[in-house]
């Protein structure tokens, strides 16, 4: 008897330990947007309806985030089953062969309903190696009320030396209200997109038609040196550490009069708990220098599954959940229109609901007037708007951001930092073996 | 047992030794051969399929970079200025602690405490609680004096984490000095009190030669932990604003986890390790030029 009851224990054992086996983790690296923050609340659900299923969750800010999964991938470590990327990543890393490319996607997921524009720029050879998740361009945050108190009018496209002219008008530091807030922090993917895309529509370039880089350029002189002034001038004190997070705080807490940034940040104006500038907060084109290429960035957050998970067909399942258009009417029904993923589905925009919110065709209409392969007047070898589409960049934006950071901060003057940015962008690219 | 080792003994002494050498020598040796390795070859771990050898081209590239050589002046910068406010401020906190006073066991302790916070825990204090610009501590002590705001990590990012550094590692200095104060002789004040000295005299002739060893000792100990000083930096300014605060560690993060360049990164790691044994090995020379004269100092 003894006996039996022992085998029948060790049977039991046996069998949660089988039925433990089955469970399969999942491992997410996402960044601490606000958009990825929801899903990560929402995927309760997810775990609920498929309880062989686990998630863990890994969120971090950009850069650091970025560093974390380019380590984990490129040493194959494995650590994650689900990345969070973008547009710089995925082309790049789907041609090494270090994504899992996304085949035979299922009927009812309707790829078709998917922007082609940003299908395209997650795809090699048109294999689609990230599933998007939102997608987004750039534009002009400005506050109204102070627009129409000031009697200035917003002109369809505005120029950065009438947005200057308007920070000057409306600059009030006394009541905490900063003619402009924009990125300050280094990062390739911080204050790099917004000078970048500065800096495209002043006729600047990162490289010439060879690949050297072309930093100490007039243009982009004269674009790092009006950038400057604008943010020692009419920016809020500390602008050099500011980055996408901070300064949406700031424009959404009323502190700033204009900001250009991510569309995608729209939506989180409309959140009442968290914004003071529902009512009164506007959208205009991102404004340009001297040329209009450029000022508009395409970017998109998308999920991919590295070649090393060993559960890729358990991550897909998850992704095609996390992008899909009940995932976008969950959230809807949840937080409210404003706060769906945004840039991924036409059928989001065919939403009553949604078409009406002030931003949404205005993020529509950045988006496809973004052209990746016209990043600037003159011709340029790469594709990408405020980044090019090689490993190397993400070593010379880091380093341009960094300069560009230091003169913002008043630690070197616009041609010592620009000087900086292209003695370490020459050797970067040197070593690569470009020339 | 006491008769001179033989031959056999001496075999025996040596097995006995060779694992925990054997262990030793490869866990030196196999990461300073990967690294010389890694130094030789172009490799980059985001484009693996142009791996291969280039010589001394990472480290042409490197000598060749002006922010390599501001960065190991700033490097020594660092060193020295952190080495002289501990040392300085060590000693006087030491004669300050020596001293009889109520409450003096609390004030040690208080005062000792900074050595055991973690560096990236310390870095993080000092940043946002005591220099924030906006609401950090010292900000509001200088506004409150009409005094103008600092922002010091982006105007003397330098000088902020020597004085984050300074914080840290001034109660060891401390410690070590107040040792030595207490094993000074009460003789010899008395002598001094007896001949006459004044309080200067008696600092300048009596305690700080007493205090000489005690004071390479910290010099040698604290420089090897300096050098390698990167926390701090990483926490607060990350290297900037520009390339303000950026020392030889920082460069060879740099390299390694944002350009993700091992080759560069690993030449890079080479110099410092070069530059650590020109350190040590002036320190290691003044070290045993006072071990071999202590009557000297007494």
């Amino acid at each position: 008897m003894k006996l039996h009851s022992l085998a029948a224990a060790l049977a039991v054992t046996l069998l949660s330990g089988t039925a433990f086996a089955q469970e399969t983790r999942l491992t997410i690296a996402t960044v601490n947007n606000p958009d990825m923050i929801v899903m990560q609340k929402l995927s309760t659900e997810y775990e609920k309806e498929n309880p062989g299923i686990k998630l863990d969750w890994v969120v971090l800010p950009e850069n650091e985030l970025r560093t974390k999964v380019t380590t984990d991938i490129a040493t194959k470590a494995g650590a994650y089953d689900i990345l969070t990327i973008g547009t710089y990543e995925v082309p790049i890393w789907g041609k090494l062969g270090w994504l899992t490319p996304f085949e035979e996607i299922p009927g009812d997921y309707d790829i078709e309903d998917v922007f082609p524009l940003v299908r395209t720029a997650l795809s090699v050879e048109d294999k689609l190696y990230a599933i998007p998740f939102y997608a987004e361009s750039s534009f002009l945050f400005y506050r109204k009320d102070l627009f129409e108190q000031a009697g200035i009018e917003m002109p369809e496209q505005p120029t950065w030396a009438q947005l200057e002219e308007w920070a000057a008008k409306l600059h009030d530091p006394a009541n905490n209200v900063y003619g402009t807030c924009q990125r300050g922090l280094p990062g390739w993917g911080e204050n790099m997109a917004i000078v970048g895309s500065l800096a495209n529509t002043f006729g600047a370039r990162y490289f010439d038609e060879e690949w050297r880089p072309e930093l100490t350029s007039p243009e982009w002189k004269e674009a790092v040196t009006f950038y400057v002034n604008l943010m020692q001038n009419y920016g809020p004190p500390g602008a050099a550490t500011n980055g996408h997070l901070e300064n949406r705080t700031l424009f959404a807490a009323g502190n700033c009069a204009t900001w250009v940034d991510a569309t995608s940040a729209a939506g989180y104006m409309f959140n009442p708990a968290e914004s003071k500038v529902v009512d009164t907060v506007a959208f205009a084109n991102a404004p340009i220098g001297t040329v209009p290429n450029g000022n508009h960035w395409l970017w998109s957050w998308a999920l991919a599954i590295p070649s090393t998970s060993p559960d890729a067909e358990e991550a897909k399942k998850f992704v095609y959940w996390a992008t899909s258009k009940d995932y976008i009417q969950m959230v809807a029904k949840e937080n409210g229109w404003a706060a769906v993923p945004p840039g991924t589905r036409k059928s989001t925009y065919d939403e009553a609901e949604y078409i009406k919110l002030p931003f949404a065709q205005k993020t529509l209409d950045a988006m496809n007037t973004a052209d990746p392969t016209k990043a600037t007047a003159k011709p340029v070898p790469y594709v990408g708007i405020t980044f090019a589409t090689i490993p190397e960049f993400q070593a010379v934006g880091t380093e341009i951001g960094k300069a560009v950071a230091g003169a913002l901060a008043g630690q070197t003057s616009v041609d010592e930092a620009l000087e900086t940015a292209q003695s370490a962008s020459d050797r970067i690219m040197q070593e690569a073996g470009y020339y | 047992m006491a008769r001179p080792a033989g031959s056999r003994q001496r075999w025996t002494m040596l097995a006995l030794v060779a694992p925990a050498v054997g262990v030793l020598l490869i866990w030196m040796i196999v990461p300073l051969a990967m690294t010389i390795y890694f130094s030789l070859q172009r490799f980059n771990i985001l484009y693996p399929e142009r791996f291969g050898f280039v010589g001394f081209r990472n480290f042409q590239i490197l000598l060749n970079d002006p922010l390599f050589w501001s960065s190991m002046g700033r490097t020594l910068i660092l060193v020295g200025a952190s080495l002289a406010v501990t040392v300085i401020l060590g000693i006087v906190l030491a004669l300050v602690m020596e001293r009889e006073f109520p409450g003096r066991s609390i004030a040690r302790l208080m005062a000792l405490a900074p050595f055991f916070v973690m560096p990236v825990v310390a870095a993080l204090v000092w940043k946002n609680m005591l220099m924030h610009p906006v609401y950090g501590l010292l900000s509001w002590l200088t506004s409150s004096l009409g005094l103008p705001v600092v922002d010091w990590l982006q105007n003397w990012p330098m000088t902020s984490i020597v004085i984050i550094v300074a914080w840290q590692w001034t109660p060891f200095a401390m410690l070590v000095f107040l040792t030595s104060l207490q094993s000074m002789p009460e003789e010899q004040k008395e002598a001094a009190w007896l001949d006459g000295a004044n309080p200067l005299q008696m600092f300048f002739s009596i305690i700080l030669p007493h205090l000489s060893r005690a004071i390479t000792a910290v010099v040698m100990i604290e420089s090897i932990f300096f050098l390698s000083i990167f926390a701090e930096i990483f926490t607060t300014t990350g290297g900037g604003p520009g390339q303000a605060s950026t020392t030889l560690t920082y460069i060879i993060y740099a390299r390694a986890f944002l350009e993700w360049n091992v080759g560069s990164a690993s030449a890079g790691g080479l110099f410092a390790v070069v530059l650590a044994n020109i350190v040590a090995i002036l320190l290691i020379r003044m070290v045993a030029r006072n071990m071999q004269n202590p009557e000297k100092f007494g």
